[in-house]
């Protein structure tokens, strides 16, 4: 067989990548027809910035989502390793060193392959699931941590605030690398240093559940009870499982290397959301309706969470999409050195680390994973820029 | 004045002690040390050896006064051991009685390199001297480009000129080095795309800097930062463009070229000011990425290979130093925003 | 520019619209003015009435989105809509110089003020800097700062909010401009510095000779400051004339409504209440079909009000007198107002508040952003606040900013603790007990209603779900629609339309937020409300209906108002007594008829003669207040009224100097904190004569 042409190898992706553009076209579709009843994500398709910044994301949440949750989209396994494609080119037709290859298999490596033989396609689909499925986690919880900790030091100053912002400013001025190399090593892996920080950080989303359920409803203890019953033992649950690995029912899990990748990441993130919230919280909490709260006697948590909170909402999505596209490159840059992931991981970070190795002579191993983590931040970006600049409009 | 900058600096020496010492407990931990054990003694040790190797060198002591003396503000270790007495301080073949008590970082006393078999503070002087050459260039290039990229797209907000430079400062804010550093590779040095402009590596820029193998180490780190600062001072500089005294200063009768320049440009400057200046801690990480991908051996570099081989000491003053710089552009940063801000004044 | 003799502006059918995504929305509609030299006209109008974007086209400075999209301006001549954009910026500055209302907003934050100040005429006249400096030397004094030099030598946030606006106001004169426009020029400044900056823009205007365009939501400031008025109403001129036309012989009804709904000296509460203007202000988008004053107008004729476009008429007889009005010939014009219901006057019952000697002193650092444990400084934000206040009765706090009325509010909140003294709620001390420690009925009790209608509700809770929450805490209802139930009656009360409930705050008017803001505060059966200037940041036509709601509640419910306010003709219209404030100390308590008449305080007298009225009988003696009000961190020694007081020299020796005077009770109920002796008090005049009619 021969090689594919550029134009063929760019029809085959399109192809493979079939049901991607049907959900893209899908989620365009509805959104588009709804959109002056959906809010601040309507207003969205008003802008064209926002518009193309939410289809690159888009594409690349679905790609992965298909891709690594439900094996469609990619045409080898990412570990399969085959000799005679060592560093082939874009559109080698698929061979195998000794034996004939399977009949089933896709018989194009439509992206080239590696110094390994895997196929570089492949990989880069895959790629996107390693990173949405822990960057818009990972941002989540440093928002929880962040918000938990930035609305009493906003609200209240004085000496808590300068405590807090004194520890968030320390996290700030170490260099992210330096933290990522001294955290994310084997030898702490092994001190059980990263369990006791998740144990530490991951108690903040179920702290702060509980107090947004508890300061609305304390005036009806019957749907209080109930709202912070189902949190309490939802969040042990999923907090014993993914935090200390014990789970009693043995379904959640969180394998360590990952643990102490995603530890790491909320470390670096929760003080700068940390500093957002408490800007925020302080603008915000000389309005009167803050006042008309506190004069009706609210406690101080229902006014933060309930008063304070939603109308600082609008900052925080836009920071939130930044901040996603950040861990991406976090995440991006842990890989490249080759920290936390297993070696073999196929996220774009280590792909590019192992690609950039023969550089000068091979470009399809490195490129197209580079390509696709500038993407998928750009889109974000932009998403974020087309989300503020709706927000600030009416 | 006076009293600020000494907060200031009292505030700074609290956060280096806090941060120094995370970083000391960190590489100090008993993991660490049994590896050090392995590659200074040999790879089969069996525990009980690792850990008569450990404390015969002082390695298990308590944290604190290991911290101390590492710093220098503890006696050193000393121990007599077959009517030899060794010590923290005590040179080979130095007597005992000669050697001084303290001998940590503020005696000038930084430990030696497991790797490169030398002092550690030349080590460093060495290779922050490379490193303050490539970072002086990324400010030369980044600083004055970030800022004129910022200052047109904001002035006129919403323009085509705005939404071309916005655009652009958006991309390179997505792009960071490990990508564009790959991507400048392939484009421009590579032998398949074949422009062959600039040079892949910048090992020879360590001894010979020139255009062609320093420009794309330098440009790659400038540019992720350059984004970042563009969009803040574009964000500043149009807000200052619809505030009301730019609105005076124009029914005043004031020329548009010397609106920008006499009445919204020190206005617009004072945000991105500090922003450049905490830069700092990102920008390490583009030097590392940069000097790793480039392979130009200097800090960064030092730094990787440092935290790759467990080489304690030089990772401590690795961390130290860059901790240092990054708190002393915290102050500069604090300080300038005060003259910089009329509107602070300082009694 | 060549002499010119004839107006010096002449604006002939302007219409100016902004362009949004979605349509076109008309701000300004053929709209004509005309300035003759020398004279000052005043625009007058509520809020979104366009009359700013006249001011904005004439400077041709309407942004991205605004377009002049017909009519012209002329000035001195010459079509502004046709010159270039250089001979525009010779315009700007030197022929026409424009004030607007932040004067700490219109100064650069980071030149000094003398820079600002010098450009003006090195840009227009090219002088050299020293001559400029001269100059700016020169006009400093003539805004009456003291010491010139070392006001140029500042920046602007080391002055203080009055001299501020008196730069902007140098700057303005800097290169002698022919036509000055002031957008609201003092609604930012406390009374008696307001008071004192338009005595200098008039002052000024005659010396320099220059023409102004006033623009002004306060009917009095216009009738003090102008010659000529125009009113507009929803982006149109609707009545344009000579003062005294206007204001006696008005031909337009909503010139008419205005009046009636502001209250002026006579008007009361139970025998003459104000008469608000019904419904809202219509969107610039919704207009209606005609005269757009129509669906609020008493006179309004089907048929004949709501087809077509209507034309200014001309009132034969007067100078210049127009109105955009078809039926003005045939309105009695005279015929009194129509009978409101009056109300009997409701006897104040027993004392439910009791404040004795309440002191409230704060420690701060001397500078918030470096201040260390040394520089603490103690604002004594109250000093000794002795009253008592009844049922159904309305207690006036009056003051200006810094007076100490909103600590106060704060205390008896139980947002703060107080330093020293008591507050007596039914005879229980409360002073101590901060707010998380009250218990509901005490909370529920004591509640407030706040200023600014646009910050006062939650902008991302629905109407309804507030004001159940407010129920939740004070434990009304057994269930979610037992609260419900008692929502909508609340709703009933302040007369919002029940399907308000699901309602966002930004879809209300700001009047309509402030009646949520009530409904709120008396969910809990509040027994004492206090109300935080309440209608300050309203229309004059929304404000009357807002004062006449709280009244009518109060009267219902028997509750006793703690009105604070700075706007002394709503505080004599609505209140029982008035205390009057002044850094922190009481310097006049007294029923509203023993306050408002001589013997006064003579901080109080200085107060009456600078709230300006709209009425043209009224003669005010005219006391101009030096300076501005003493910094709270920094007050003077002795009675705090001390640097200001023109009745100073009547005081032997310097005993204002050293010490705070007692409190002295004149008559029964009335009692002032003065060192003035008995005789000078009794010499003195009223400020305010309402000539005979």
């Amino acid at each position: 067989m021969d090689p594919l042409s550029w134009t063929e190898i760019f029809l085959r992706i399109a192809a493979q990548l079939t049901p991607v553009w049907i959900a893209l076209v899908a989620t365009f579709a509805l959104s588009v027809a709804f959109r002056r009843r959906l809010g601040l994500y309507g207003k969205l398709f008003d802008s064209p910035i926002g518009m193309a910044g939410f289809g690159l994301v888009m594409f690349w949440t679905y790609t992965g989502i298909f891709a690594g949750a439900f094996d469609l989209i990619l045409t080898h396994d990412v570990l399969d390793q085959s000799a005679a494609m060592k560093n082939k080119g874009p559109g080698t037709p698929y061979s195998q060193m000794m034996g004939t290859p399977d009949p089933n298999a896709y018989p194009y490596y439509l992206l080239g392959g590696d110094n390994l033989g895997r196929d570089v396609f492949s990989r880069m689909v895959v790629g996107a699931w390693e990173v949405i499925k822990i960057a818009p986690f990972a941002s989540l919880f440093a928002f929880m941590v962040g918000i938990t900790l930035g609305l009493p030091a906003g609200y209240h100053g004085g000496r808590l605030d300068t405590v807090l912002s004194f520890l968030a400013n320390l996290i700030l001025a170490f260099p992210v690398i330096l933290l990522f190399y001294l955290l994310v090593t084997p030898e702490i892996i092994q001190t059980g240093i990263p369990v006791y920080m998740a144990a530490v950080l991951f108690v903040f989303p179920i702290i702060f559940l509980i107090l947004l359920w508890n300061s609305r409803f304390h005036t009806q203890p019957a749907a209080r009870n109930l709202y912070v019953g189902v949190t309490l033992v939802v969040g042990a649950w999923l907090y014993a499982g993914i935090a200390w690995d014990a789970d009693p029912l043995g379904l959640v899990s969180f394998p360590p290397n990952l643990l102490v990748v995603f530890v790491a990441v909320v470390f670096v993130n929760a003080p700068t959301v940390f500093r957002i919230v408490r800007g925020l919280t302080m603008d915000i909490k000389t309005r009167d309706y803050v006042a008309a709260a506190q004069t009706r006697g609210e406690g101080t948590w229902y006014i933060m969470l309930w008063e304070i909170l939603p109308n600082v909402r609008g900052p925080l999505i836009v920071d939130f999409c930044l901040r996603i596209g950040y861990t991406t490159i976090l995440l991006g840059t842990l890989g490249f050195f080759g920290l936390g992931l297993s070696p073999e991981s196929p996220d774009w970070g280590s792909t590019i680390n192992e690609g950039r190795k023969l550089l000068s002579m091979y470009l399809h191993p490195a490129l197209p994973p580079a390509v696709a983590l500038l993407s998928l931040v750009l889109g974000l970006n932009l998403l974020a820029d087309g989300l503020r600049e709706e927000s600030l409009r009416d | 004045m006076v009293t600020f900058i000494l907060r200031r600096v009292g505030v700074m020496v609290l956060t280096a002690l806090c941060l120094t010492f995370i970083v000391f407990f960190l590489t100090n931990l008993y993991p660490n040390l049994e590896k050090l054990a392995k590659t200074q003694g040999n790879f089969r040790m069996t525990d009980a050896e690792v850990e008569s190797y450990l404390s015969r060198n002082g390695y298990l002591d308590p944290m604190l006064s290991k911290y101390g003396q590492w710093m220098g503000v503890w006696p050193g270790w000393v121990i007599e051991e077959d009517s030899v007495t060794r010590g923290r301080c005590i040179a080979p073949g130095q007597p005992p009685e000669e050697a001084p008590r303290f001998c940590g970082i503020l005696q000038g006393d930084w430990g030696h390199s497991t790797v490169f078999r030398k002092d550690v503070d030349e080590i460093i002087a060495e290779k922050l001297a490379l490193t303050g050459w490539l970072m002086l260039w990324v400010m030369l290039l980044m600083v004055p480009s970030a800022l004129i990229l910022g200052v047109l797209a904001g002035m006129r907000e919403g323009s085509r000129t705005d939404r071309t430079l916005s655009t652009f400062a958006i991309t390179t804010t997505a792009t960071p080095e490990y990508v564009s550093g790959v991507l400048f590779i392939a484009i421009f040095a590579s032998s398949a795309v074949g422009l062959q402009w600039f040079k892949g590596t910048a090992t020879g820029a360590m001894t010979n800097p020139n255009f062609e193998n320093f420009f794309l180490p330098v440009l790659t780190i400038a540019l992720y930062g350059m984004g970042y600062i563009a969009r803040m001072t574009r964000a500043s500089m149009a807000e200052v463009m619809t505030a009301q005294y730019i609105r005076t200063a124009r029914l005043k009768g004031v020329s548009f070229p010397n609106i920008v320049l006499k009445h919204a440009l020190r206005n617009a400057l004072i945000a991105p000011f500090t922003v450049i200046m905490l830069q700092f801690p990102w920008l390490l990480n583009g030097v590392v990425i940069v000097e790793t991908l480039f392979n130009y051996k200097g800090f960064g570099w030092t730094l990787v290979q440092a935290a790759s081989n467990n080489d304690i000491e030089l990772l401590l003053a690795v961390s130290v130093v860059s901790v240092v710089v990054v708190l002393v552009t915290q102050l500069i940063s604090d300080i300038g925003y005060v003259y910089l801000n009329p509107r602070i004044s300082v009694t | 520019m060549a002499e010119h003799d004839g107006p010096i502006l002449e604006i002939e059918n302007l219409s100016i619209s902004f362009f949004t995504r979605l349509r076109e929305i008309p701000a300004v509609m053929d709209f004509s003015v005309t300035v003759q030299p020398g004279e000052a006209v005043g625009l007058v109008g509520e809020s979104g009435c366009g009359k700013s974007t006249v001011a904005l086209g004439v400077m041709r400075d309407l942004g991205v989105n605004g377009r002049i999209v017909g009519g012209t301006v002329r000035f001195k001549g010459r079509d502004l809509g046709e010159i270039s954009a250089a001979e525009l910026r010779d315009i700007r500055g030197r022929e026409i110089a424009m004030i607007y209302q932040e004067p700490m907003a219109s100064l650069n934050p980071a030149m000094r003020v003398g820079r600002q100040l010098m450009e003006v005429p090195m840009i227009h006249e090219g002088i050299s800097e020293a001559e400029a400096r001269a100059r700016a030397l020169e006009v400093v004094r003539d805004v009456k700062l003291p010491d010139p030099e070392r006001i140029l030598k500042s920046y602007p946030h080391q002055l203080s909010g009055g001299q501020q606006q008196r730069i902007v106001i140098a700057m303005a004169l800097m290169s002698k401009p022919s036509l000055l426009i002031l957008d609201e020029p003092t609604t930012a400044l406390d009374v008696t510095v307001e008071a004192a900056v338009v005595e200098l823009v008039k002052d000024l205007g005659k010396k320099y000779g220059t023409s102004m365009l006033f623009i002004s939501h306060n009917l009095g400031l216009v009738l003090e400051t102008c010659d000529r008025i125009c009113v507009m109403y929803s982006g149109e001129a609707v009545e344009t004339g000579s003062i005294k036309d206007v204001f006696d012989k008005m031909q337009h009804p909503y010139t008419q409504a205005l009046f009636r709904s502001i209250p002026l000296p006579g008007a009361d509460k139970n025998t003459r209440p104000l008469k608000a203007i019904p419904g809202n202000f219509p969107l610039p988008h919704e207009r209606p079909e005609g005269c757009n004053f129509g669906p609020r107008c008493d006179y309004f004729q089907a048929g004949l009000c709501d087809t077509g476009d209507i034309p200014m008429a001309g009132i034969t007889g007067d100078d210049r007198h127009f109105t955009r009005c078809l039926r003005f010939a045939e309105i009695d014009w005279t015929a009194p107002v129509e009978a409101m219901a009056q109300h009997e006057a409701t006897a104040p019952g027993k004392v439910v508040l009791k404040i004795e000697n309440l002191k409230k002193y704060y420690e701060v650092s001397a500078n918030a952003l470096f201040g260390g444990s040394r520089g603490k400084k103690v604002v004594k934000a109250n000093e000794t606040l002795s009253f008592e206040a009844r049922e159904s009765e309305t207690l006036a706090i009056v003051g200006e900013s810094g007076c100490g009325k909103s600590t106060f509010a704060k205390v008896l909140m139980g947002l703060e603790t107080a330093t020293e003294g008591a507050i007596l709620l039914d005879n229980r001390n409360i002073e101590q007990t901060p707010i998380e420690k009250r218990d509901t009925q005490t909370i529920a009790d004591v509640q407030m209603v706040f200023q600014n209608p646009f910050d006062t509700l939650n902008p991302s809770m629905t109407v309804g779900r507030q004001i159940i929450r407010a129920l939740e805490v004070f434990g009304h209802g057994a269930s979610d629609a037992e609260r419900r139930e008692e929502m909508l009656r609340l709703l009933d009360i302040v007369k919002l339309p029940r399907e308000f409930a699901e309602r966002m705050p930004r879809q209300l008017s700001g009047g309509q937020k402030q009646r949520v803001g009530i409904a709120r505060a008396f969910s809990g059966g509040a027994r004492i409300v206090v109300a935080d200037e309440p209608v300050s940041a309203l229309d004059v036509s929304v404000q009357a209906a807002v004062t006449d709601l709280l009244m009518e509640i109060q009267r219902k419910q028997k509750t006793t108002l703690l009105f604070i306010s700075h706007d002394l003709g709503i505080v004599r219209y609505l209140s029982d007594r008035v205390m009057v404030m002044y850094l922190g100390h009481v310097v006049e308590l007294g029923s509203t008829d023993q306050v408002f008449a001589p013997p006064y305080h003579p901080y109080t007298e200085a107060l009456l003669s600078a709230v300006p009225i709209a009425d043209t009988r009224v003669e005010k003696t005219h006391i101009v207040l030096e300076g501005d009000v003493p910094s709270a961190m920094n007050p003077p020694p002795g009675c705090p009224f001390q640097t200001r007081c023109r009745w100073k020299p009547e005081v032997p020796g310097d005993l204002c100097e050293r010490e705070v005077p007692p409190v002295r009770e004149i008559a029964p109920g009335h009692q002032v904190k003065c060192h003035l002796s008995e005789a000078a008090l009794a010499r003195m005049e009223p400020v305010i004569r309402v000539a005979a009619e």
